[in-house]
């Protein structure tokens, strides 16, 4: 199993690696101890959206394919889960129901969409057109639905001024309801990201990933080596999305409120920075790369929104003409170079 | 016997240009037939026919029995058939060991594997640059390296297109023992071949196709006798037959 972790579809692999991995999930988890609240809350935001850039990762960086679309699939896991919560109410699981409908939702989205483009030979350039039109549309959609016509049951989707009135995670826990908030649902975000990036590792370092980066490097060869590279695409569609599904629904449950900007143009962009700097072609850089992000991001937003969206602009442009497998991936390789000239 | 690979009326045309035109083939079960043509005769488009990267504006194939001729290249290709390309075509950014994992791993099971790598890299003489990536190779060792994945499949027919080009006198006949070798032990292959000493060497059968068509067909003393073939070799001066 530890094995199986490892392979040449990503960076760090060695012994040190994992036991600073688990410090570091150590450090993640005595946190909420040492800090007070508000930052806690903060981190948790962090995670959640880590989900979608692992997502675009493995679809861009291990696939070839770049979506600009996962902002789609955050509005259809944001939104699905508003809509479907203040439906069923959120006791006795009704919450976590909400939260496995609305990322299916975004999944079954992912499998008509990527079925039409994969299937329709929609390749290149096309791909990440189709994708961000789709974006685009939702959110120009979900933007003029201020009316009280515009209602799914008893959820009021409101337009512009977003929807709100869902509430947060429930988790049914012997007969009681634990309401996943501030450390509680940091935790729960925790151990979710944890599994989700073991998930993937796995999944990069099996024989699908194996078959997965020789479609990236040459299909036609790949199809040629009996694999059918279509379906191949697909279930890495499909799963990509679906992790921005899950950023949007976790987004919406710890913020009770969504809006169509967090689908539309700007927030479409940022995936794709996060990823692009951080280095696509490795999970473990796309991770540390785009907390790191998020974390500058807000801090120097605290002191002017326009400066940190202008050091995004000049970040992105720096990675592509300095680093352009990305500054984390840089990174990682220099960390392991070090260490084969010190073990070696 | 029936014929592994039957191919009737088949045409391929390019805007007007007929590159495959109306052509009838039977490739033998065990028989080692070589393609030859001066350069544009339709060779590879004939191949890329077979395996389906290309779609046929008229006609048939059967393979084994089925017919073949709308079924995606993956099928074709896990029915028994596999292809090394004229221009080489390995995943260049992996390293040599993937590549040969990634052809193995579909019919080799996962304890087996390493071992099945580790014997293929050794009879591709590619042991020492297991590591490198596929494109740092040369030109000759990316072509033995795709011989190699399409070997590894171990298909019931190995179609090899011009699979010497790039290497040394010494390696093209080691090529040809190799080949011979394979069809000995039941696999059957085809072959685009120029260098007419390589066909020599190998070939139990020769077609050869001019301007899409079949022209000729028969034994290689047969085709190296005939007098008409010479004709169209020498009639482009770019062909490089064996003079
Ligand atoms: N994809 C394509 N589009 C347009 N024309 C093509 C295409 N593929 C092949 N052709 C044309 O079809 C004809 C046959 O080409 P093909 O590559 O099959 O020849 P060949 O016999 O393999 O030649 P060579 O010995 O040079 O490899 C040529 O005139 C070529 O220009
Ligand atoms: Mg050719």
């Amino acid at each position: 199993m530890f094995q199986r972790l490892n392979g040449p579809q990503t960076l760090g692999n060695g012994r040190g690696f994992w036991i600073g991995a688990l410090a570091v999930f150590a450090v993640a988890v005595a946190f909420p101890a040492v800090a007070d609240p508000y930052d806690v809350g903060n981190f948790a935001y962090f995670l959640i959206w880590i989900f979608m850039a692992l997502g675009l990762c493995l679809m861009w960086g291990y696939g070839g394919m770049l979506s600009f679309g996962q902002t789609f699939f955050f509005g259809l896991g944001g939104y699905g889960y508003g809509v479907i919560e203040i439906n069923i109410g959120a006791a006795h699981g009704g919450s976590l129901a909400a939260l496995v409908l609305a990322v299916s939702v975004a999944a079954l989205a992912a499998a008509i969409l990527g079925y039409f483009m994969i299937y329709g030979r929609i390749g290149g350039v096309f791909f990440g057109i189709v994708t961000l039109s789709t974006t685009l549309a939702l959110a120009a959609f979900v933007g003029q639905t201020a009316g009280p016509e515009w209602t799914v049951g008893t959820a009021r989707l409101n337009g512009f001024n977003g929807m709100q009135g869902m509430s947060s995670l429930q988790l049914p826990w012997f007969g009681r309801d634990i309401d996943l908030e501030e450390s509680a649902l940091y935790y729960f975000l925790l151990v979710l990201l944890a599994a989700t990036y073991v998930g993937l590792r796995l999944l990069v370092n099996s024989r699908f990933g194996n078959v997965l980066v020789a479609i990236r490097e040459d299909p036609q060869r790949a199809e040629l080596l009996g694999y059918d590279v279509r379906r191949y695409q697909l279930v890495t569609f499909v799963i990509g999305s679906l992790l921005a599904g899950l950023s949007g629904a976790l987004y919406t449950a710890w913020g009770q409120f969504i809006t169509p900007s967090s689908i539309g143009l700007p927030a479409a962009a940022m995936p794709i920075v996060w990823v692009a700097f951080a280095g696509r072609s490795d999970l473990t850089a796309t991770f540390v790369g785009t907390f790191v992000l998020l974390f500058a991001f807000q801090t120097i937003t605290i002191y002017s929104e326009q400066s940190a969206l202008v050091l995004m602009g000049l970040l992105l442009v720096a990675t592509v003409l300095f680093a352009p497998r990305g500054l984390m991936v840089g990174v990682g390789q220099s960390l392991a170079r070090y260490s084969a000239r010190r073990g070696g | 016997m029936a014929a592994l690979l039957e191919i009737r009326a088949l045409s391929r045309t390019f805007g007007g240009l007929f590159a495959v035109s109306d052509v009838d083939l039977d490739v033998n079960p065990g028989e080692i037939h070589c393609l030859i043509g001066p350069n544009g005769a339709g060779k590879s488009t004939l191949f890329k026919l077979v395996m389906g990267t290309y779609t046929p504006t008229h006609g048939s194939i059967r393979f084994d029995g089925e017919d073949i001729t709308q079924m995606t290249p993956f099928r074709r290709v896990n029915l028994g058939m596999s292809i090394k390309m004229q221009a080489p075509s390995v995943f260049r950014a992996l390293p040599v060991w993937q590549n040969v994992h990634i052809a193995l791993q579909r019919r080799v099971p996962r304890r087996l594997l390493a071992a099945e790598e580790g014997r293929l890299l050794d009879l591709l003489g590619l042991t020492a640059e297991a590591a490198r990536p596929a494109g740092e190779l040369s030109h000759g060792q990316q072509q033995w390296l795709e011989i190699g994945m399409a070997l590894a499949l171990q298909p019931k027919l190995l179609l090899l297109d011009e699979p010497t080009a790039g290497l040394s006198p010494e390696e093209t006949f080691r090529t040809g023992e190799l080949v011979k070798r394979l069809a000995q032990a039941g696999m059957t292959v085809m072959v685009v071949e120029h260098d007419m000493d390589f066909v020599r060497q190998i070939a139990t059968r020769v077609t050869v196709l001019h301007l899409g068509k079949i022209f000729a067909e028969g034994s290689v003393e047969a085709i190296v006798a005939d007098p008409a073939v010479a004709e169209i070799y020498l009639g482009t001066p770019h062909a490089n037959a064996d003079s």
